[in-house]
């Protein structure tokens, strides 16, 4: 399965090699990780999405977290999360398929950034499947280059921070019923 | 109990002075109370070397000249280990830094708190390939809790008193500063009064008193329980109300290599070490108890065997201050996250005095089993080293009121303390568990003597572990004749490497044998006192020689060569499956009496 993590970190030399180096030592599966700048000055965030199970991500977000410059970690996966991603995509085209192709990025609610008289470059913002869908589509005409970020992402809906609390929590909680002690410590705890 | 807080926010703030950053490292030592420094010189770290001479003239700092810089991190290692404070290290840019390494993963890997110091090419010259340049912020980062660069005299203050607060704070680690040399030169503000602010370090988590209740109930039910206790209790100074928890509730303990003599191993409780060298009761305990209730352990392989048999009838309590260890190899039933000073004492309460009569008669019958009678109860007609080691404990009780620190190295030797020593106290053995280093034995024991220079202090090593770091023997002799006592057990051989070629790789011995310098005459060499023992009937008069002669002594112990360690879990094994020693023992003549010694 794959997970979304979130993790907030002081933006110091070096913490994106830090948390990078932990990950390879411990052997965890990256699929994409993106680092940008937050609301607070100072504080970098990163969007993990991490292959595996349930035991390895509970590992991967206290190892984190052991990181002195990591502040917080936040395990989305099971939560209503807006996560979206970039594509830029540079497709063959000539003066037959051209409008085919025009036609269809809207559809997709993309945008055409770059036109030469062969190509021209695409850009979408979405959710991964429809990046995915649309990337499937263009490759019909031929895609010469292609460059695709990870996805970031943010929780639905709250403006309370609930930091550190579990995905067994979460998964409690949507039971309807009180996490036990056991639970709330499983990944990391409150 | 150690400090909670290291700020004292109620002071009239600290004046800043103007000081150059190489004299910064070593007023902040003095402020967190270091009194020994362990290094090296060299290009990039000189300008603090220079300023450090006032403070050794006043007498508040004391420099120990290593002779190879991994001796400059054990040697911090073995201080640390033996008074639970913060070990200095301290060595120069590229290989200065780099030889450090060992020490620190060393270090690292057993929870010891060390500061280590290195110098840096200057900023000018960072990332061009300079001479003796390392990145060693780089380099370290997998070895060390935190690590620092430092480029700039304005935050090398602040780095220095986060560099002690995180190594001491929680669970114990490496933090290496790497100061660049124009730093060193530069003048800057020295203050020292910060409060720490890392929002990121969360050193003693919160105790969920819920859990410990439930911890709590859990043993108050318990029909078999059992305790695996580790390097933690050590940690945590909670020897005393561990006993008081076993005692009442009577509960049968078994420890990891590194939790030996967290309860008195003369102990009718005491079931010893467990894990791949263990008694073969102490690991049937832990497959047959019903609830196990592990503290200040982290799960490792050499204790749990194959994981996926390992005290499945179980449940397990795990008592743990390090989160991320929660679930790492073995997931608990019960979770109690916290400082186990604050979580034992808080359930001890309420825990209801047992009796286990039934389960104890039964560990009563398996201790019967024993690798350690099984050989104790021979006379011995060859010198073999359980022999030797079995005399090492009773010359020591014998010569010392206060026990003596026993600082081994890593291989068969190692395993052979924990077997024929008794410890009756915590800390009396300092080894490298985790990362099982070589040579880890002299230097680590000259840190621990020097820590203690009026407590016994014998190096155990191996002779294939004494020649990678022997070049030390030079400085017992530099820091005034330090009253170390050397015991090699010479056999030959890589010994647990060649056991393991004997057990597994059909006997071929493949780079074990090991030739050895005549090592009387190599101690005559550093001017220090020796002897070879050659049969057992010297071992004895050898021991008390080496007692009764101040300073340090060294005894070469020729023993027989191809001697097992017994019983052993093979890597890979669950830990009820053991290797035993083939019939008959390695000894000749049973003589039916329990023997002297």
């Amino acid at each position: 399965m794959k997970y979304t993590l979130i993790a907030w970190m002081r933006d110091k030399p070096g913490v994106l090699s830090r948390v990078s180096g932990m990950m390879r030592r411990r052997n965890f599966n990256i699929d994409s990780l993106q680092v940008g700048h937050t609301e607070s000055p100072g504080i970098s965030r990163m969007t993990f999405v991490v292959d595996g199970n349930e035991r390895m991500v509970d590992q991967v977000i206290k190892q984190l977290r052991k990181l002195v410059d990591v502040t917080r970690v936040e395990d989305i996966s099971e939560q209503p999360i807006v996560a979206r991603e970039m594509a830029l995509i540079r497709v063959s085209t000539n003066a037959d398929n051209r409008s085919e192709i025009v036609q269809m990025v809207n559809i997709y609610r993309g945008e055409i950034v770059d036109v030469a008289m062969d190509s021209m470059i695409v850009q979408i913002v979405g959710a991964q499947d429809r990046v995915d869908s649309l990337i499937d589509l263009l490759s019909n005409f031929g895609i010469s280059e292609m460059v695709r970020t990870g996805p970031v992402a943010m929780a639905r809906g709250r403006t309370e921070r609930t930091a550190r609390r579990s995905s067994a929590v979460w998964r409690a909680q949507a039971n309807g019923r009180d996490a036990t002690a056991t639970e709330r410590f499983k990944t990391g705890g409150v | 109990m150690p400090k909670k807080n290291g700020n004292q926010p109620d002071r009239a703030p600290e004046t800043p002075v103007p000081m150059k950053g190489g004299q910064m490292i070593w007023e902040a030592m003095v402020r967190e109370g270091v009194r020994v420094v362990y290094g090296h010189p060299g290009g990039a770290i000189l300008p603090a070397y220079d300023l450090l001479s006032p403070y050794e003239k006043e007498g508040k700092i004391h420099h120990v000249l290593v002779r190879h810089e991994q001796c400059a991190a054990h040697m911090a290692d073995g201080w640390a280990r033996a008074t639970g404070e913060v070990g200095v290290c301290v060595a120069t840019s590229g290989p200065g830094a780099t030889n450090l390494i060992t020490g620190l993963a060393t270090a690292q890997m057993d929870s010891v708190p060390i500061v280590a110091v290195t110098g840096q090419v200057p900023t000018n010259l960072l990332g061009t390939d300079a001479f003796q340049e390392s990145d060693v912020v780089g380099v370290s980062a997998p070895v060390c809790k935190h690590n620092y660069l430092v480029t700039d005299v304005a935050d090398l203050p602040l780095i220095l008193k986060e560099a002690f607060h995180i190594a001491r704070e929680g669970r114990p680690g490496v933090v290496l500063i790497d100061i660049c040399k124009d730093v060193q030169n530069a003048t800057g503000e020295f203050r020292y009064d910060f409060e720490i602010d890392l929002p990121g370090f969360e050193p003693w988590p919160n105790v969920d008193m819920d859990i410990v209740r439930t911890a709590a109930e859990l043993i108050n039910k318990a029909e078999r329980p059992l305790v695996l206790s580790g390097h933690g209790v050590q940690l945590a100074r909670m020897g005393r109300e561990l006993l008081e928890l076993v005692e009442r509730a009577e509960i049968p303990v078994v420890t990891t290599l590194l939790g030996t003599g967290n309860i008195p191993e003369s102990h009718p409780l005491s079931l010893g070490m467990g894990g791949m060298h263990g008694e073969a009761y102490a690991n049937r305990a832990v497959q047959a108890c019903d609830v196990l209730i592990a503290m200040g352990m982290r799960f490792d392989d050499r204790i749990t065997g194959r994981l996926d048999s390992f005290a499945k009838q179980a449940k397990i309590i795990h008592f743990e201050l390090d989160r991320a260890e929660v679930g790492k190899n073995v997931v608990p039933d019960v979770p109690v996250i916290g400082d186990l000073a604050e979580t034992l004492p808080a359930m001890l309460p309420m825990i209801e005095e047992r009796r286990h009569q039934i389960w104890l008669q039964e560990l009563k019958e398996w201790e019967t089993d024993s690798a350690q009678t099984d050989i104790i109860n021979y006379e011995v007609d060859e010198l073999i080293p359980p022999y030797v080691i079995r005399q090492l404990w009773h010359s020591t009780s014998n010569a010392s009121s206060e026990p003596a620190i026993i600082v081994t190295d890593v291989g068969q030797h190692q395993m052979w303390e924990c077997q024929y020593f008794t410890h009756d106290q915590p800390g009396q053995l300092l080894t490298s568990g985790g990362l099982g280093t070589m040579g880890f034995a002299l230097p680590a024991a000259i840190g621990a003597q020097m820590a203690f220079p009026d407590r016994l202090v014998w190096a155990v090593a191996g002779d294939g572990g004494f020649q990678m770091t022997l070049q030390e023997l030079a400085v017992i002799k530099q820091e005034g004749n330090l009253p170390i006592k050397i015991a090699i057990i010479n056999n030959g051989f890589l010994g647990m490497v060649r056991q393991w070629q004997q057990l597994f790789y059909e006997k071929r011995y493949t780079g074990t044998p090991v030739w050895s310098p005549d090592f009387v005459q190599l101690a005559a060499a550093y001017q220090i006192p020796a002897l070879h023992v050659t049969k057992p009937e010297e071992v004895v008069p050898a021991f008390e020689k080496a007692h009764a002669t101040p300073g340090p002594f060294l005894i070469d112990f020729r023993v027989k060569e191809e001697v097992n360690v017994y019983p052993m879990v093979a890597p890979g094994a669950a830990v009820d499956q053991l290797i035993r020693r083939p019939k008959p023992a390695v000894m000749q003549g049973y003589s039916g009496v329990q023997p002297s010694w």
